[in-house]
C-alpha cells in the first residue's frame, strides 16, 4: 500500500515536471509570423541586416511596426486592433523612434547611460525645424542610420561609424537636386576629403581626426554661428582657442563680422597648416586683410622670423643627432633634449595665435635654447667618437708595434741559431 | 763571478717555490715542426680568448645590477657612462663569439690531426667538455642585457629543453626558475654565468692544461713516421711562446677593431607582455642546431620532433667524445679514414645549416 503511494506521488512529481518544462519551452519559442510570412514571399525590406541592433535585442518588427507576430492571419496580425502602426511617414518617424529612444526608462536596460535626447534635439536641428515646417525631403532619423541594418555606431561597417559619416551625410549634401533649394551647394565632401581633417580620417583612418557631427553636431546638426565656430575647433584645438580669446584678434572676431578660425583656415576644405601661411610674401593669409608696414604685417614678419629660426636649429640638431646614431654614439640625453625642443616648437606654432611677436619670441628663445643644447651635446659625443679613434688608432699602434719586436725577436732567436 | 739581478731574483725565487724543474721541463719541452704545425696554436688563442672574458666580465660586473628593472638600464650605463665601458662590453661580446670560433677550429684540429690518441683521451674529452661549457656561457650571457631579441631567444631556447624526454619539463621550470622566462630566470642565468660556470670550467682547464702540459704536444702520424734526424722542433720557450705571444697580440687587435668599428647592439629593453619581434635568431653557434629542429617533421616514428632532434644532438655528442675510445678489431679506430670523412661531414652540415638559419 505504501509503496503504490510512493509510485503515485513520484509519477506526479514526474508529470508536473514534465508539463512545467514543456510550457517552458513553448514560451521561450518566441513566434513572429510577420518574418515568416515576408521572407516566404520575398518582400523583405531592401536594407535588412540579420545584425541590426534591434534584432539583436530581440525586437521583432511588431516591436516598431506593432501588430501580433504570434496570429497567423495577416489580417488579424496587422489589424488596427493589434495596434498595427504601417510604415510610418517622414514627419512621424522621429516620434516612431522615439517612442522608444526618448524613454530612459525602457532604454536604460539596454546601456545604463544612453542619451535619449535624440528626438529633443533633432527638432531644433536644421533637419528637424525643416521637418516641422513640412519639408518632406530632409534627413530624419532612417535617412542616416538606415530601417532594417542598423548597427552600433561604434561598429565600422554601421551608417554612423566615423569612417562612414561623410558618405552618409553625402548622400543627401552631394546631391545637387536635393541641394537645389538650398544655398548649400554640394562640394562639402570632396573639400573634406581634400582637406587635412579628411586626408586623415579618410585615407589614414585616424578617428581621432574629426567627420562632419563632430563640429555640426550629430542630431542637433546645424551650421555653426560665426560666434561658435572658435568653440568648435576649440574643442580639439585647445590651447589655440585659449590664445585666440585673449588676442586682439580673438576680440576683434567677437565685434566685428570676422569668423574666427574660419577667417583665416577656412572650413570643410582647411589644409595643413604651414608656416608659410604667416609668411609675407604670396603665401600669406595675413596679407589678405595686411599690408607692407601696418602693425599686422609687422607682427606676422617677426613671429615668421622667430618660428623658422627655432625650426631650422631644430633640423640642425636632427640633422647632428643622426649622425650621432650613424656613427653608434650614446643619443639618449640628445634625443631627450630634442623631445622638449619639438614639444617647444609645436607650442610656439600654436602661440601664434596670440598675435603677439613678443610672447612668440620668448617661447622661440626656450626652443633655440633646446636645440643649441642637442647640438651642443651631440659635439660631445662626436669629440667623444673622435677620441675613441684616435685611442683606437694610437694603441693600435702600439700593439703593432709590439707584435713587429716580438717577430724580430723570433727572427733573432731563429737566425742566432743558424749561426750556431 | 758576482751573480747578476736576474740570477739573484731566480735564486731567490727558486729557494722558496722550487721552480728549477719547471724550468727545465721547459726548457726540454719541444714542438714539432711539420706542415700542420698552425693549428697547434689554436688552443693558446681560444685561452687568450677566455683570459680576455674574465678580464672584461669582472670589470663589467663591476657595474652590471640583475634583475628585470636594472639589468637593462645598467647595461645603457655601462655603455654611455661608464668611461671605456662601452669598449670593454663590446670586447667582451666579440672575444666570447670569437672564443667559440677558436674553440672548434681547436677541436676539429685535433679530430684531423688525430691529437686525441692515446693517451690524450682524456685530454680531448675535457676540451670537449670546455667546448661545451663555453656554449653555455654564450647561452647565458645573451640574457643578461635583458633585451628583446635576447629574452625571446631564451624563451625559445629554454622551450627546447621542455622537449628533453622524461625531466624535460622539469628541466626547464629549473632553469628558467618558473614556469616562464622572468626576472628569475635573469637571476638564474647570471649566477650560472659569473659563478657556477666559470668555477667548474676553472677546474676543468686546469686539468685540460696540466694533461697538454704531462703529455707534450702531440705529433701527427706522418711526422712520427719521418727518420729522427729529419724530425724538426722548436723550443716551447722561448720559440713556440714567442710566436703564440704573436698571434695573441694580432688577435687582440682585431678584437679591438671589431670593438670600435662592429659595436653590439643593445636594442630594446625585454618586455614580457609585448609580441614577440621579427629575427629571433639564437647565437650562431647554436644555429644548425635550430635550424636542424626546425626542418624534423612533427613526428618521427612515435617520437616528438623535437624531442627526436635533442636526442639525436645528444646522442652524436656522446659519439664525438666517446670516439678516441672506440676500438675495431682492436684498433683505435681513430686510425681510420671515416674520421676525416666524418669530421668534414661535420663542418659542412653545421655550416649549412648556420648559413640557411641567416638566409
Amino acid at each position: 500500500m505504501k509503496r503504490t503511494r510512493i509510485i503515485k506521488q513520484y509519477l506526479l512529481i514526474f508529470a508536473g515536471i514534465t508539463l512545467l518544462g514543456t510550457a517552458n519551452l513553448l514560451a521561450e519559442s518566441k513566434v513572429n509570423t510577420c518574418l515568416d510570412c515576408h521572407v516566404e514571399n520575398d518582400i523583405m525590406p531592401g536594407d535588412f541586416l540579420e545584425e541590426d541592433v534591434h534584432q539583436h535585442s530581440e525586437i521583432s518588427c511588431a516591436g516598431c511596426h506593432g501588430g501580433d507576430p504570434e496570429a497567423e492571419d495577416m489580417d488579424e496580425s496587422m489589424s488596427a486592433d493589434a495596434g498595427y502602426i504601417g510604415i510610418p511617414s517622414r514627419q512621424e518617424m522621429p516620434a516612431f523612434c522615439g517612442k522608444c529612444h526618448s524613454k530612459i526608462e525602457y532604454m536604460r536596460v539596454f546601456q545604463p547611460r544612453i542619451p535619449t535626447d535624440q528626438v529633443d534635439q533633432y527638432y531644433t536641428s536644421t533637419h528637424g525645424k525643416k521637418l516641422l515646417s513640412g519639408d518632406k525631403k530632409v534627413a530624419m532619423c532612417s535617412s542616416c542610420h538606415t530601417s532594417h541594418g542598423i548597427l552600433p555606431a561604434k561598429d565600422t561597417r554601421s551608417s554612423v561609424h566615423p569612417f562612414n559619416i561623410p558618405q552618409t551625410c553625402n548622400q543627401c549634401h552631394g546631391d545637387a537636386d536635393l541641394m537645389a533649394s538650398t544655398s548649400h551647394g554640394t562640394s562639402q565632401y570632396e573639400d573634406y576629403a581634400g582637406s587635412v581633417h579628411g586626408k586623415a580620417l579618410i585615407e589614414r583612418s585616424d578617428t581621432g581626426s574629426p567627420a562632419c557631427n563632430d563640429c555640426h553636431g550629430n542630431h542637433g546638426a546645424a551650421p555653426p554661428g560665426a560666434e561658435s565656430i572658435s568653440h568648435i575647433c576649440g574643442s580639439c584645438h585647445l590651447n589655440n582657442m585659449e590664445f585666440f580669446k585673449t588676442s586682439v584678434m580673438g576680440q576683434l572676431s567677437e565685434s566685428a563680422d570676422y569668423h574666427s578660425c574660419e577667417q583665416c583656415h577656412g572650413n570643410h576644405s582647411i589644409s595643413e597648416p604651414s608656416d608659410e601661411l604667416l609668411n609675407v610674401n604670396e603665401s600669406s593669409l595675413c596679407l589678405e586683410c595686411h599690408s607692407d608696414g601696418d602693425e599686422g604685417y609687422v607682427a606676422a614678419e617677426a613671429m615668421y622670423t622667430q618660428i623658422r629660426q627655432t625650426d631650422s636649429l631644430y633640423q640642425a640638431a636632427i640633422i647632428r643627432l643622426k649622425d650621432i646614431q650613424i656613427k653608434g654614439m650614446n643619443d639618449v640625453d640628445i634625443q631627450y633634449v630634442l623631445k622638449d625642443a619639438k614639444q617647444n616648437l609645436i607650442q610656439l606654432r600654436t602661440m601664434v595665435h596670440t598675435f603677439d611677436p613678443v610672447q612668440v619670441k620668448e617661447k622661440a628663445a626656450e626652443g633655440k635654447e633646446l636645440s643649441a643644447e642637442a647640438i651642443s651635446l651631440a659635439g660631445l659625443e662626436i669629440s667623444e667618437f673622435n677620441q675613441r679613434r684616435m685611442g683606437f688608432g694610437i694603441s693600435t699602434l702600439a700593439f703593432v708595434l709590439l707584435a713587429f719586436a716580438v717577430f724580430l725577436k723570433i727572427r733573432q732567436i731563429d737566425s742566432n741559431k743558424k749561426s750556431d | 763571478m758576482k751573480p747578476t739581478l736576474k740570477q739573484s731574483m731566480f735564486r731567490w725565487l727558486d729557494d722558496r717555490l722550487d721552480i728549477q724543474p719547471l724550468v727545465d721541463m721547459m726548457d726540454h719541452k719541444k714542438v714539432p715542426i711539420h706542415s700542420h704545425t698552425v693549428w697547434y696554436y689554436m688552443g693558446g688563442v681560444t685561452l687568450f680568448l677566455f683570459m680576455v672574458q674574465v678580464f672584461t666580465g669582472i670589470l663589467l660586473l663591476m657595474y652590471y645590477r640583475p634583475g628585470e628593472e636594472s639589468a637593462f638600464e645598467s647595461m645603457q650605463f655601462i655603455l654611455t657612462e661608464v668611461k671605456f665601458g662601452w669598449l670593454f662590453r663590446n670586447v667582451h661580446a666579440w672575444s666570447a663569439n670569437l672564443m667559440v670560433l677558436f674553440a672548434f677550429i681547436h677541436m676539429f684540429s685535433v679530430v684531423f690531426t688525430r691529437a686525441f690518441t692515446t693517451p690524450r683521451e682524456l685530454t680531448w674529452v675535457s676540451g670537449f667538455i670546455l667546448l661545451l661549457l663555453a656554449m653555455f656561457f654564450g647561452f647565458s650571457g645573451y640574457l643578461l642585457p635583458w633585451n628583446e631579441l635576447a629574452f625571446f631567444a631564451t624563451k625559445v631556447g629554454t622551450d627546447i629543453v621542455g622537449a628533453v624526454p622524461l625531466v624535460g619539463e622539469q628541466l626547464k621550470v629549473i632553469i628558467r626558475g618558473g614556469e616562464d622566462v622572468t626576472g628569475a630566470t635573469l637571476s638564474r642565468f647570471f649566477g650560472l654565468h659569473v659563478a657556477i660556470l666559470p668555477a667548474i670550467t676553472f677546474l676543468i682547464l686546469s686539468f685540460h692544461l696540466l694533461l697538454v702540459q704531462r703529455q707534450g704536444i702531440s705529433e701527427p702520424r706522418h711526422f712520427k713516421a719521418l727518420a729522427e734526424e729529419k724530425k724538426r722542433y722548436m723550443s716551447f720557450f722561448p720559440d713556440f711562446v714567442l710566436r703564440d705571444a704573436l698571434l695573441w697580440l694580432i688577435i687582440n687587435i682585431i678584437v679591438l677593431s671589431l670593438a670600435v668599428f662592429y659595436p653590439w647592439e643593445l636594442g630594446l629593453k625585454a618586455d614580457a607582455l609585448a609580441s614577440a619581434p621579427m629575427g629571433i635568431k639564437p647565437e650562431w653557434y647554436f644555429m644548425f642546431m635550430f635550424q636542424t629542429l626546425k626542418v624534423i617533421p612533427p613526428h618521427v616514428w612515435f617520437i616528438e620532433g623535437e624531442t627526436f632532434g635533442i636526442l639525436l644532438f645528444g646522442g652524436a655528442a656522446l659519439l664525438w667524445m666517446a670516439v678516441p675510445f672506440a676500438r675495431f678489431r682492436g684498433k683505435q679506430i681513430v686510425d681510420s679514414k671515416w674520421i676525416t670523412i666524418l669530421g668534414i661531414f661535420t663542418i659542412t652540415y653545421m655550416v649549412v645549416l648556420t648559413i640557411t638559419g641567416y638566409l
